[in-house]
């Protein structure tokens, strides 16, 4: 962490220079800097600390040791020295009866997709709990978690930078009332990316490519259709998401190129853990992991004999795809 | 006794996310009592007694609910001790947003919802921002981009806290929480001579003694006005 000292006497727009994120800390606790650049950092939080009324009290030694905690955070948030994940390992606990997994370790490397089966309770979120709190045999499970092979670092479990796994699901929606470019935008700030530009131009056209049909950059996302939203969803966490690890749940069929999808997740080097029940996006993955009772019952391998009914598969949803765009644009059936 | 104080915006979730963490709790030896302060009404102490677990309610009634909070804590820790509770969880509303229950040397948790806004960190002041734990909740139906967008605008506002998400109605996140709760030390058998992090609104002006008629005739005591130019 810079030291205290250090930042209670730079001046302010050295500060700047040198953190340039540090105004969404002033901007998020209403200390204004406006005007006062030439202001050392601790002389500003005098300041703020004498303009406050005495009934909504300004604590200036606190704000300064946050704002040391928040430089710290957003300097340990870009530095490219970040250890990258490349393979995450589960070992095996017990399942809700203390019954040992049916596995003895599986290691999933960047780049490559497992599925999760099971029905609903069966221990989904357990499994997902126990991955991102990064379980040390201290879980209800006892399952534990390897990254890159080692014990990992305990920053995964604490800090509120480096969460290691993103979700996306069938009921999640966009909220806000922003258009899609706006939006990315919104996004890309909060990542601090540098080529904000470029990037939310690339997340745009991925979308757009996912999507059965396109949508424009000025598009309220809050009116996208399901397979748009979810296009865009999965586009933004495979480029702008630094979570190594991405869940997808459930995701259903309509409106959007599953398998188009899967890829941009995998070349952005994401490790894909997908729970669906649907079997051509069960089916693309090499191996599933079987849950029951609380515990992994069973990893096991997709068969050639699978393989081959995945191609049939595929050609029969090839064909409803094509079925439904024949519907949308308003022809007959061929 | 350990004491955690839970508070956050009404309907972000504290009531559930307070249940599941109990009852990822229980599968330990811990008794967990819960007292729910409240403004006029509520029914969430029905929720804690049918899951079993020890509830208190405080109505607020006419008072400021967050004056009544701390005027009442001590007496509630007092009703802990005497039920013999491991840990004893205080649930409040941060009803107008100015204040926080938080008292130096308690853990204190501040449990805030994905839909509320990205404005909703920034405005909720002390709460969050002197609150050791952030918990957030209802993730499970926002995209992933505005999880890290709220989750980014709850870290500027308040870095030394440790955020967790939360799914109230899975569970999801409470297991680890309650880990948290267990491994605090801090044991607690009075509170009397302890500090608030944040002080309470002022006020006692006619209002606060039951005037209802407005203008300006009929304010007397510690009034404010808004600055018009």
């Amino acid at each position: 962490m810079p030291a205290l000292e250090a930042i209670r006497n730079r001046i302010l727009s050295e500060l700047l220079e040198e953190y340039p994120f540090a105004v969404a800390f002033f901007q998020s606790n209403d200390i204004e800097i406006s005007q006062r650049e030439g202001m050392s950092v601790g002389d500003l939080m005098a300041r703020v600390q004498e303009e406050a009324d005495e009934d909504d009290p300004f604590d200036a030694a606190l704000n300064l040791r946050q704002l040391c905690e928040y430089i710290d955070q957003m300097l340990a948030f870009l530095s490219d020295d970040q250890e990258k994940v490349r393979s995450l390992t589960i070992r095996p606990g017990t399942d809700k009866d203390g019954k040992p997994e049916g596995f003895d370790e599986i290691t999933i490397q960047a780049g490559e997709t497992v599925c999760i089966v099971g029905p609903t309770g069966s221990g989904k979120s357990r499994l997902l709990g126990d991955i991102e709190w990064v379980a040390q045999a201290d879980t209800p499970t006892g399952r534990t978690i390897l990254l890159n092979g080692d014990t990992p670092d305990p920053k995964w479990r604490f800090s509120p930078t480096h969460k290691l796994v993103a979700q996306l699901s069938q009921n999640m929606n966009f909220v806000m009332d922003l258009s899609a470019e706006e939006f990315i935008d919104l996004h890309a700030e909060s990542r601090m990316v540098s080529n904000a530009d470029k990037v939310v131009g690339k997340i745009l056209d991925q979308a757009n490519e996912l999507a059965g049909e396109s949508f424009s950059p000025k598009t309220p996302i809050t009116s996208l259709s399901g397979g748009q939203s979810r296009a865009l969803m999965i586009a933004d966490t495979a480029i702008l998401s630094r979570s190594p690890i991405v869940l997808i749940d459930e995701i259903e069929n309509a409106g959007i190129d599953r398998r188009k999808a899967l890829e941009l997740l995998l070349a952005e080097d994401k490790i894909v853990l997908m729970a669906t029940h649907d079997p051509v996006l069960a089916l693309m993955g090499a191996r599933r992991m079987i849950i029951s009772n609380g515990g992994i019952s069973q990893v096991i391998e997709t068969t050639d004999h699978e393989r081959q009914v995945l191609g049939e598969l595929t050609v029969i949803d090839e064909r409803l795809q094509m079925l439904r765009n024949q519907l949308r644009y308003g022809r007959r059936l061929a | 006794m350990k004491l955690v104080t839970f508070c956050g915006p009404p309907s972000s979730g504290k009531t559930a996310v307070i249940l599941k963490t109990i009852e990822a709790l229980a599968s330990g030896t811990n008794a967990v009592g819960v007292v729910k302060f409240d403004c006029l009404s509520t029914e969430d102490d029905l929720l804690y007694e049918k899951a079993g677990i020890l509830v208190k309610k405080g109505l607020s009634g006419p008072l400021c609910p967050d004056h009544y909070f701390v005027s009442n804590v001590e007496e509630i820790v007092q009703w802990g001790l005497s039920k013999e509770l491991d840990i004893l969880v205080s649930e409040s509303a941060g009803l107008c947003n100015r204040c926080s229950p938080h008292i130096k040397d308690v853990l204190a948790i501040c449990v805030v919802d994905n839909l509320s806004g990205v404005a909703t960190p920034k405005k909720i002041g002390p709460m969050l921002k002197l609150a050791d734990i952030v918990v957030i909740t209802k993730g499970d139906i926002v995209s992933q981009a505005e999880r890290e967008v709220f989750a980014s605008r709850v870290s500027a506002v308040n870095p030394s806290a440790m955020v967790l998400h939360v799914n109230g109605l899975t569970g999801q996140g409470a297991w680890e929480l309650g880990t948290l709760l267990t491994q605090d030390s801090r044991q607690i058998d009075t509170l009397i001579g302890k500090k608030l992090r944040f002080s309470m609104p002022s006020a006692l002006c006619s209002y606060c003694l039951g005037e209802t008629r407005i203008g300006e005739t009929y304010q007397m005591g510690n009034v404010r006005k808004i600055k018009i130019d």
